[in-house]
């Protein structure tokens, strides 16, 4: 027996279920912290030849709440952002609420050649921008064939 | 087929034929109170005068462009962030003031007020059960 909604169907309420019912049926088990991709803070990184450079889009975090540590071969980003509620909150409907709100924290491996003590770190319209010296090459010597 | 570049200026490729990159929805808080709409949207690494929000008949739309200020040779090694463009568009519906809206941008954050009409303030409506 199919049961049928008496309600119209949601196309996006469908892809989610779809989502999850995918999971399932592939056997797949989410992670009980949930994946790393969509999270908050998002992430970009990305290397030149003397450098690396780590994007962490933080909006809307005052650069005095987040706290950056490099050790180890291990980046650490934590802190919090606060809620947008406005100060009634039993005065107001929330219609739409998609942003993150709580403590935060991301552990971010580290290329193996870079030099942990060189990081710098700026913030520049909710981005903090984390650049690390790349540990000059070992020249690679060269091997002449006989 | 040109290679896609992933997050704008961050990882550039060659060339001016930047081909065309969708934009990604921005996260959105949305509340209202008797007065009118608060919108927060969040839109990171844009630069405040790279943001525009225009109101064309009811329809509502917040953009921005990304500057992250990478050097050109930079090299992407992992991204979530996959485009350099934020677009969103929302309906307003007739009992905004959507000539009064106002708008400020900081840390990345956008917040937008749109105040109701003045007569379109709810009437009460009696309810009486017999």
């Amino acid at each position: 027996m199919i049961y049928r909604s008496p309600f119209p169907r949601n196309l996006f309420a469908e892809l989610d279920r779809l989502q999850r019912d995918m999971q399932q049926a592939l056997g797949i088990a989410p992670a009980i912290r949930g994946s790393s991709w969509g999270g908050f803070p998002a992430m970009n990184m990305g290397h030149t030849a003397d450098s690396i450079m780590i994007f962490l889009f933080v909006p809307g975090v005052a650069p005095e709440d987040i706290d950056a540590q490099a050790e180890k071969g291990v980046l650490i980003v934590s802190g919090e952002r606060r809620p947008s509620q406005p100060d009634e909150p039993e005065r107001h409907t929330l219609h739409i609420d998609e942003r993150y709100a709580g403590h935060f924290r991301r552990v971010i491996t580290l290329p193996d050649d870079v030099d942990d003590e060189s990081v710098q770190a700026s913030y520049q319209n909710g981005v903090l921008t984390v650049t690390l010296r790349r540990k000059q090459r070992i020249n690679t010597r060269k091997i002449p064939i006989q | 087929m040109p290679e896609i570049n992933p997050v704008g200026d961050a990882f550039p490729i060659s060339g001016d034929d930047t081909p065309t990159v969708d934009p990604m929805s921005p996260a959105v808080d949305v509340y209202e109170d008797d007065n009118g709409i608060s919108l927060w949207a969040d839109m990171p690494g844009v630069p405040k005068d790279q943001v525009a929000v225009h109101i064309q008949d009811n329809a509502l739309t917040i953009a921005g462009t990304m500057s992250l200020g990478a050097p050109d040779a930079m090299q992407p090694i992992h991204a979530e962030i996959t485009s350099p463009r934020y677009q969103r568009v929302f309906t307003l519906s007739r009992d905004l003031d959507a000539d009064k809206v106002q708008a400020s941008f900081d840390a990345g954050v956008l917040h937008l007020r749109i105040p109701k009409m003045m007569q379109e303030r709810p009437k009460r409506i009696e309810v009486r059960v017999n």
